[in-house]
């Protein structure tokens, strides 16, 4: 009998164990392998400009959901990621010594020399990690230093977000104005109208986020994972033993813009524009909508959220142009409401639910600590 | 001051001249306070006294009006809350707080990390280390060490605190009533845990409960109405008149440590930081 028991629970921890690992395998076959053989080229376009969405959205489980901060300015990093990438790609199409098209049209004559060194593809690249990561470094030193939290630190990266596409849209010159820049044709050697290419340029972005999911997964189960639950529980307990909280919220908060910077870079040779519309309050309040909806406490739920609710608003749009909003709306607040932990967090409520509802009948097989970490994987 | 600490020597911790005002109420007013190293002190007083205001100042967490602070021979006025930590001055709370959703071995080891650089933090915990063991095992914690630190009890969330502290291994350790609303038996262990630790380290613990002082207490700090009213060995203490009418006068009953009840709440409320 009690072997048997023993046998049950090595097998239910072994579960509880490689769960994570299996879901990741699956969901990888699935994304790199049976999605490009059984969508159309412009689902597939679709399905990776989702995918771009789930890159921010890993920065905002991590940043909202592991550290507690709302970060409503995600927009912000995103564009930087985006502008970096745009402004090479339009520079490699102009050719040497060439201005891109929009500055042609708009009467500038000389390249401004911020745009100079974007001609170097290592100089993009590092730039789509570089003006996100920066950026946030230095606002995060300056607002989480003040003590600036909760809703101020909402309020103010969300003012961010409306400064900033206000900028842009300014520099009309320089930014491409509200048009934003688009119109690009190759990305890297790879013809963005060519099908193959782009079933190519979507392996790159599912190949980024998988990455990108292990990197951030990493973070999440670290010491300093366990320190962002800490600041985000109790702020005020962590300085006693011993860390900044400043710091520590400032370096998840970079993580997370450069996550959001790469989402952007990627989002340009897909969808073949970045612009302000993009980026402003909406669009950065949608993100965060998303990874409320999917489960912020996870990094899958926050990664499922993305494309389950950019999957809706597409199908739901193509009928409805203004149903979206408010259906969106709906839902976030319904999510808040009834399921803080999302949809990915459904299935423990409903569990938890039932065994509540059974009282304390079956004694659970595995211990409490580790079903957290199975649920967290 | 009275002949507690042992002439010579500078002291580990010196407080002198100590003034805390919150909107012109003097809630510490003039205090100096030494403590030498190795040092087991209590620190006494009806409520409102002053007691956690000043560990508060130490720490970091209040800042002076007027006064200083010295440790270990250099000031710690103007640190932040961390930075003392780093000095070597850990605390733990009247209302204990620890980290719910991280387990007991997890808060004590985040305790214990605060040293290292964010490259080995951004690393994977493998196992226990013997030093998080041996605090978790000295705290009689052991056994809910993965458990979530939610399920706790109040007494094991004070245990918890404590561990958490040593953890730390820090030079100084403050500790704001480590067994208010424990049980009798909780009382006890904690007792003994506390000698236990006060024998390899300098430790100051604020304490109402006179019975509790009397069995453990070697020097004795009395606080009222935010300034020193007398400092000794517990019978001294004790014997002191000034002493008996504010403190221990007002019931002839060894636990009269609660006089005013409607204040004791509105401090313990404000205690809570997280
Ligand atoms: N932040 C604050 N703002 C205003 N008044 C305060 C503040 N902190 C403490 N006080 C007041 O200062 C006095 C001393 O408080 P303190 O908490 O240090 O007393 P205590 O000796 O620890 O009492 P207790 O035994 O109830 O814990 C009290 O009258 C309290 O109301
Ligand atoms: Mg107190």
């Amino acid at each position: 009998m009690r072997r048997l028991r023993e046998a049950a629970d090595a097998v239910a921890s072994a579960a509880v164990r490689w769960r994570g690992p299996v879901v990741f395998v699956a969901v990888a076959l699935l994304l790199l392998v049976a999605a490009p053989a059984a969508l159309s080229p412009f689902r597939l376009e679709l399905l990776a400009k989702y995918l771009c969405f789930a890159i921010a959205a890993l920065g905002i489980g991590l940043a909202w959901g592991k550290g507690g901060m709302l970060t409503l300015g995600q927009g912000v990093f995103f564009g930087l990621g985006g502008y970096a990438m745009a402004m090479h790609l339009k520079l490699a199409e102009a050719g040497p010594g060439q201005l891109p098209d929009f500055m042609v049209w708009s009467g500038v004559e000389t390249l401004p020399a911020v745009w100079e060194p974007f001609r170097q593809p290592w100089f993009a690249l590092l730039m789509v990690v570089v003006l996100p990561g920066v950026t946030a470094f230095l606002l995060g030193l300056l607002v989480f230093g003040r003590r600036v939290r909760g809703a101020y630190f909402a309020i103010l990266t969300q003012a961010l977000a409306a400064a900033f596409v206000i900028w842009l849209v300014g520099q009309q010159g320089l930014t491409g104005g509200t048009n934003g820049l688009t119109n690009f044709t190759s990305f890297f050697g790879l013809d963005l109208a060519d099908e193959n290419d782009q079933r190519v340029l979507y392996s790159v972005v599912a190949v980024v986020l998988g990455l990108l999911y292990l990197a951030f997964r990493q973070v999440v189960a670290s010491r300093f994972g366990r320190l962002l639950v800490a600041v985000r529980d109790g702020e005020d307990r962590v300085r006693f033993l011993g860390y900044d909280p400043a710091l520590v919220k400032t370096v998840a908060f970079t993580l997370s813009a450069i996550s959001a910077g790469i989402a952007g870079a990627l989002f340009v040779p897909v969808v073949g524009i970045i612009s302000p519309a993009l980026l402003g309050v909406v669009p950065s309040l949608e993100f965060v909508f998303a990874v409320a909806v999917g489960g912020r406490y996870t990094l899958a739920g926050a990664v499922l959220g993305a494309v389950l609710l950019n999957y809706g608003k597409t199908t739901f749009s193509e009928h409805y142009a203004n149903g979206w909003l408010y259906l969106q709306g709906t839902l976030f607040i319904a999510v808040m409401a009834y399921a803080p932990k999302g949809v990915i967090g459904v299935a423990g409520q409903v569990r938890d639910f039932v065994a509540a509802r059974r009282g304390r009948a079956a004694p659970a097989v595995v211990p409490p600590a580790r079903v957290e970490e199975g649920a967290a994987a | 001051m009275t002949g507690v600490v042992p002439g010579g020597r500078e002291p580990l911790l010196r407080v002198t001249g100590l003034s805390v005002v919150f909107d012109g109420f003097r809630a510490i007013d003039g205090v100096d306070l030494t403590v030498a190293e190795g040092e087991l002190r209590f620190l006494i007083g009806p409520n409102g006294a002053g007691k956690t205001t000043l560990i508060d100042v130490v720490t970091g967490l209040t800042r002076p009006t007027e006064g200083t602070v010295h440790f270990a021979g250099r000031t710690l006025n103007g640190l932040r809350e961390h930075q003392v930590v780093r000095r070597g001055v850990g605390r733990t709370f009247q209302t204990a707080v620890v980290f719910e959703e991280l387990t007991v071995e997890e808060n004590v080891d985040l305790a214990a990390s605060f040293r290292m650089r964010l490259p080995a933090l951004l690393r994977r915990r493998k196992g226990r280390s013997d030093e998080v063991a041996a605090v978790l095992d000295r705290a009689g914690l052991l056994a809910l060490a993965e458990r979530p630190a939610g399920v706790l009890s109040h007494g094991q969330r004070q245990w918890l605190e404590i561990a958490m502290l040593l953890a730390q291994r820090p030079r100084l350790l403050l500790l704001d009533e480590p067994v208010a609303g424990m049980s009798r038996d909780e009382r006890e262990r904690t007792g003994e845990l506390l000698v236990e630790i006060a024998r390899e380290h300098t430790v100051v613990v604020v304490e109402h409960d006179m019975e509790f002082v009397r069995t453990y207490a070697s020097a004795v700090t009395v606080l009222h109405e935010g300034r020193v009213l007398t400092e000794g060995d517990m019978a001294s203490v004790q014997a002191d008149p000034r002493v008996q009418e504010v403190y221990l006068g007002r019931s002839r009953d060894t636990r009269a440590a609660e006089p005013v009840g409607a204040d004791a709440d509105a401090g313990r409320e404000r205690e809570g930081v997280a």
